[in-house]
């Protein structure tokens, strides 16, 4: 079977923060009532992660789920790893009304890193990304200058941000402009 | 001339040099000087011409209120109009040009316009529109277009970049003077998040340099001391920032705030952006903004030389500049006398003060005298002589009609009418003023703030801002301020110690709006009020008799405040003549309203990263890259890149067109329709709710199949098309329009989550998880078959049916649709796998002769089949059944989304207009968009118009010019002649005829 290719190579920026796309990344989207049982014991049964509260992601190892919206979660998993999970899941919620959609191919990943990161990432998005209100653990779905992204912390300096992969080239360069010297603004 | 007094100059280092220009001449300055500082450092009082009557103007001011000192600055791509002298910092190599001059600063021919200042009063250019008629077209807009404006635009594109930041903070300090400071120290200590910003590049604000005398001091220090010891404590606290060369530029709704960085301006070799807009939601807002000294009104008040008394001890205090050897101080309040001490001080020739009113004790009087420093009470001036420069000015008695009692020699008038709170930001979102008689000022009303969404204020004026202009009030005020502001976020405020400052016995204002009080029309008429743009007392008088009494009205008539500076100085001394022209106090008269931005900011600040490669998110498939090296000549669809066509080696765009269409239903073609929408409609009543969305039913689509569907919007019209596929018994896939996705995405949440919000239905937009590629002719089957994996035969996938399975190793979904009316199949991979089918695809379809098609190909073959496309036969006022679409229109339903509306009885009429086939008699291709016509003319004097053309192209296949439009009655004429109106005024001739042009039975889809 054909492998899938992310949008953007391995390139990455070296500004005031790093920047860098961060290829292929399984990714399932799930809707539902976060409130039911059957849906939390699913995602724990296959994830092995207890759905997190408001705007909340929690990872262990290289899967994840984070919190989208009231009846929406986001998975996080290898890439091939997509399809057996989704099968899981659909197969555990049975006729329960839920959606579960791999969405890996439609979106792309950067990594946004250094201790200039959140500066950088205050120039693009209407969040407080100070160090005391956004921190790890937690996920925002938010604009990025004229795009969506959703963006939580990987590690203290360093942001994931997940965009659709139609506009990588733009989140790239967007970034890159964010990021280019001597634009530190010396605030955190 | 070197106007430099050694022992002052407290922001300049004058052990070094900056080299500038000005018009071309070389001109030296230190580091630490204003563009303004230096040019008057060099004797350079002239720096522009008034916008009206091209008189000369000089620096008036040491800020941002300044009127008069605009330059065009630097060169290139660089260069930027209407830059303020007075907040541009001097750096090395700075080039800076007056403006609004012809030929030449010292001699310009526009100021003939002062000659004729009689014939253009206020108003002027409105009576030019009335009479006579016709000299506006040709006489007056000619000239005024010719005459109007300051700055000239740059003419290359701007190099340097900009930025935003968003920014969440408790308490936004606007304003790095004295009051700032305080207050941010009291808000600071309660634990608040605070941010002070402050737009010079330097803390402390007025009250260093009016601290004169080794009395003035705040605790045991002195005020610049006390200013570094706070800056320090500031400094040193975790939760505040500091940020100077940052103006508070506008307030809005919410807390929000815009601030104005300028990164680099003063450095402009500096790597980084020039300026950054901080976009800031604070929870409270102080204002410390200061306030603004008023210039009086008198005659030859606007000739340069005649300065702030404020300015003219800024220039001294802060950059050792003594802008003038022989001064005339011309005041109404004691605040003046602080300019006539430093001046002797530092060793002026001459300092003489005339002070309005009536002999008074006051310590600064005691001080000035002491000093023997001539003052004159109830003296005003009666006129400023000179035309460039201030040679001597002629006293009189201020309460008569300007008589003249002496003349004394001067070349500096410091004048001090009092002075205005800066109130803009509060205003900017609200804020109402009132008018205090005793300061003569307008300051804010505390209990009427800008309030939140839950009624609340959340902007506060602390210090001069709110009318605090003695150093005690102010402290204890910003103080206070500050603690209140924490309180109403919701921390506990400790008590702040609040240093004491010496009290000044004072002697009040004395309001007087004109000079001297009953000034004669002449004096009146060289008075200005609004040096920026030309208004005179004589223009407000003028507009209040010809009935403009609202100030909004007399703003407008005068433009009284309607220039770069927005009436900074010129506001409230216009409202005093509008007051007493009408006889009334100022608070009865009212205030024009203050907007955003504070001061002007600069158009890449706005536009942020937005530009170039940025300007715009573009979009692009998995194929883009592989589109691009195959000469596709780009065609933007919403946000999306598609390739109209791919262009070959000598061959123009239309001739590639007619190649792809040929070779599509000749041999094979692929399109790339990834861009397609593909929403995801998933639940219990799923079915139900697209038979609600589409006109069609789909709730009777068999698992397996595919349908075409038309959705409208609840007034009936075409809003949207594609194909749905029914996935398994409670899941659909939609296909929307390319640029339909997003909205219709949104057409259906909203449905759902506002009307059937307890129906059972997800909706998710897949569009690019995705790539979709069309493999469309005759030999369709066969690359697919060669591919090998799913069969695909005509029996086990027939037309509008789908499967899931395997082609040449990848997993896919194949849907056999048409929109082409060839043999036709789209296949759907993961966006990841794009690129690798579409190049698999090419290389097995080689020997069927497979070619790429564009959008363009897509157009002309969809119309050859008479298909219509949203957006081209539909624009808003469009039915399904105007397009005879009737066959997806579902008559069983109880009801979908339009179709009530489409029971009106103007959409049912037999006369709207109606989809048709148009051919031309002669081949040719109509014009695009043109009007069917027929005899007569309607009540506009047009040919009566039946019809018109919505498609149109040149039909390779067909080989003539073929189209589609909605003519009235149109399906009941076939055959008909029609005049089709062309763009050269001339009618060609065009048949109705079917619309679908091309294999008429839909045999070659369906093999």
């Amino acid at each position: 079977m054909s492998d899938s290719v992310a949008p953007l190579g391995t390139e990455t920026f070296v500004g005031i923060a790093e920047i860098k796309p961060l290829g292929l990344q399984g990714l399932i989207a799930v809707r539902g009532d976060l409130q039911t049982q059957f849906l939390g014991d699913a995602i724990k049964q296959v994830m092995n992660i207890a759905i997190p509260g408001v705007r909340g992601v929690v990872f262990t190892g290289n899967d994840g789920v984070g919190w989208i919206s009231p009846d929406e979660l986001l998975l996080f998993c290898d890439h091939e790893k997509v399809a057996a999970r989704v099968d899981e899941l659909r197969e555990l919620l049975g006729d329960r009304h839920t959606l579960v959609l791999t969405v890996s191919d439609e979106r792309v990943i950067f990594s946004v890193s250094g201790v200039r990161s959140r500066e950088v990432m205050a120039k693009l998005c209407p969040v407080d990304f100070s160090p005391t209100e956004f921190t790890s653990g937690m996920i925002r779905r938010t604009r990025m200058a004229q795009i969506a992204a959703t963006i939580w912390l990987s590690k203290h300096d360093t942001f994931e941000i997940i965009v659709m992969r139609s506009v990588a080239q733009y989140a790239f360069d967007l970034l890159r402009v964010a990021a280019s010297e001597g634009s530190e603004v010396d605030l955190w | 001339m070197n106007k430099r007094v050694l022992q002052f100059g407290r922001l300049l280092d004058q052990s070094r040099t900056v080299s500038f220009s000005f018009n071309g001449k070389k001109l030296v300055g230190h580091p630490g000087d204003t563009l303004a500082s230096a040019l008057l450092a060099n004797d350079q009082h002239l720096v522009g011409r008034s916008f009206k009557y091209h008189r000369p103007r000089g620096i008036v001011a040491a800020g941002p209120e300044e009127p008069n000192a605009l330059f065009g600055l630097n060169r290139g791509a660089r260069f930027e109009p209407n830059q303020l002298g007075t907040t541009t910092e001097l750096f090395e190599g700075l080039e800076a040009c007056s403006q609004n001059h012809w030929p030449s600063l010292e001699c310009d021919f526009g100021e003939v316009n002062s000659l004729l200042s009689r014939f253009l009063p206020a108003g002027f250019y409105y009576k030019t529109f009335i009479h006579p008629r016709a000299f506006w077209k040709h006489v007056y807009e000619p000239l005024i277009r010719r005459s109007a404006g300051l700055g000239r635009p740059p003419s290359e594109p701007d190099s340097d970049t900009y930025e935003y930041l968003y920014l969440f903070i408790d308490i936004l300090v606007i304003g790095g003077g004295i009051a700032g400071l305080q207050a941010a120290k009291s808000a600071a200590q309660a634990g608040a998040r605070v941010l002070v910003i402050e737009q010079s590049p330097h803390w402390g604000g007025r009250t260093v340099v009016d601290a004169t005398t080794a009395a003035d001091t705040i605790g045991d220090l002195s005020a610049e001391q006390y200013v570094n010891q706070i800056l320090n404590e500031l400094r040193n606290m975790p939760n505040v920032a500091l940020r100077n060369r940052t103006m508070g530029a506008a307030v809005y709704d919410h807390g929000y705030v815009l601030a104005y960085e300028r990164c680099t301006d003063h450095d402009p070799v500096a790597a980084g952006p020039r300026h950054r807009l901080w976009r800031i939601r604070a929870a409270q807002v102080i204002c410390a903004t200061g306030a603004i000294e008023r210039p009086m009104t008198f005659a030859g008040n606007d000739i340069p030389g005649v300065m702030l008394a404020s300015a003219v001890r800024d220039y001294l205090v802060n950059y050792a500049v003594m802008v003038g050897h022989h001064t005339v101080v011309m005041t109404n309040n004691d605040d003046a006398y602080v300019t006539a001490i430093l001046l002797k001080k530092a060793g002026a020739a001459s300092v003489r003060v005339l002070d309005t009113r009536a002999q008074h004790e006051s310590d600064l009087k005691t001080a000035t005298e002491a000093l023997s420093i001539p003052v004159s009470h109830g003296r005003a001036i009666a006129r400023v002589m000179g035309r460039k420069r201030v040679k001597s000015v002629k006293i009189c008695d201020v309460s008569g009609t300007g008589g003249i009692i002496e003349e004394i020699p001067a070349d500096i008038v410091a004048m001090s009418g009092g002075w205005s709170p800066t109130l803009h930001l509060w205003s900017h979102c609200g804020g109402k003023a009132e008018w205090d008689f005793r300061q003569a000022m307008l300051r804010p009303k505390a209990d009427c703030p800008p309030v939140g969404a839950d009624g609340r204020g959340f902007v506060r004026c602390a210090g001069a801002a709110n009318g605090e202009l003695d150093l005690q009030d102010c402290l204890n005020q910003a103080t206070e301020t500050g603690s209140r502001a924490a309180s109403d976020i919701g921390l506990n405020v400790a008590e702040v110690e609040v240093p004491v400052a010496p009290r000044r016995s004072e002697t009040a204002i004395q309001p007087v709006w004109q000079l001297p009080a009953h000034a004669d029309h002449d004096l009146q008429a060289k008075s200005w009020i609004d040096f920026q743009n030309d208004v005179k007392v004589t223009d407000i008088q003028l507009a209040v008799r010809e009935g403009f009494e609202s100030v909004e009205h007399t703003k407008r008539y005068t433009t009284l405040g309607m220039a770069t500076d927005q009436g900074k100085l010129s506001n409230i001394n216009g409202l005093a003549v509008l007051s007493g022209s009408l006889n009334q106090s100022i608070d009865a008269t009212g205030t024009t309203t203050f907007r955003p931005p504070y001061t002007p900011i600069s158009m890449g600040a706005i536009a942020g990263e937005a530009r170039a490669n940025l300007f715009q998110p573009v979009r692009c498939t998995p194929m883009h890259q592989w589109h691009q090296d195959h000469g596709a000549v780009w065609e933007p669809v919403g946000q999306w890149r598609r390739p109209f066509t791919y262009q070959q080696k000598n061959e123009s765009v239309d001739e590639a067109v007619v190649r792809e269409i040929k070779n599509t239903r000749e041999n094979l073609g692929l399109l790339d329709a990834s861009t397609l929408g593909k929403l995801i409609v998933k639940g219990p009543d799923a079915a139900r709710f697209l038979d609600m969305l589409y006109t069609n039913m789909m709730s009777s689509l068999p698992v397996g199949r595919c349908r075409y569907g038309l959705m409208c919007s609840e007034n009936g019209f075409l809003m949207d098309d594609g194909v749905v596929v029914r996935l398994s018994e409670d899941s659909f896939l939609c296909h929307t329009t390319t640029g339909g996705a997003d909205h219709v995405h949104r057409h259906m949440e909203e449905w759902l989550q506002t009307e059937w919000w307890d129906w059972q239905v997800y909706v998710a937009n897949i569009t690019e998880q995705y790539a979709q590629i069309g493999v469309v002719g005759p030999n369709a089957r066969k690359v697919l078959q060669k591919l090998g994996g799913m069969t695909l035969a005509a029996d086990e996938l027939p037309f509008m049916a789908w499967q899931d399975g395997e082609l040449g190793g990848f997993r896919a979904r194949v849907y056999r649709i048409s929109f082409s009316g060839e043999l036709s199949y789209e296949i759907a991979v993961p966006a990841g796998q794009g690129l690798s089918l579409w190049s698999t695809l090419i290389e097995a379809g080689e020997e069927f002769g497979i070619m790429p098609y564009g959008t363009e190909a897509l157009h002309v073959m969809r119309a050859e089949k008479g298909f219509i496309m949203i957006g081209d036969e539909t624009d808003g006022t469009v039915t399904p059944q105007d397009l005879n679409l009737n066959w997806a229109i579902s008559k069983k339903k109880k009801d979908y989304i339009g179709k009530r509306a489409q029971q009106r009885d103007y959409m049912v009429h037999a006369d709207r207009w109606r989809l048709v086939g148009l051919e031309s008699l002669d081949g040719s291709v109509l014009p695009e968009g043109a009007y069917m016509v027929e005899d007569g003319r309607n009540a506009l004097g047009q040919e009566n118009m039946i019809g018109r053309v919505t498609s149109t192209y040149y039909s390779p296949t067909l080989g003539k010019g073929i189209a589609m439009g909605l003519v009235r009655h149109g399906p009941d004429r076939m055959g008909d002649v029609l005049l089709v109106a062309d763009l050269e005024g001339g009618h060609r001739k065009a048949r109705i005829v079917n619309p679908i042009f091309y294999d008429r039975e839909h045999t070659k889809q369906n093999v």
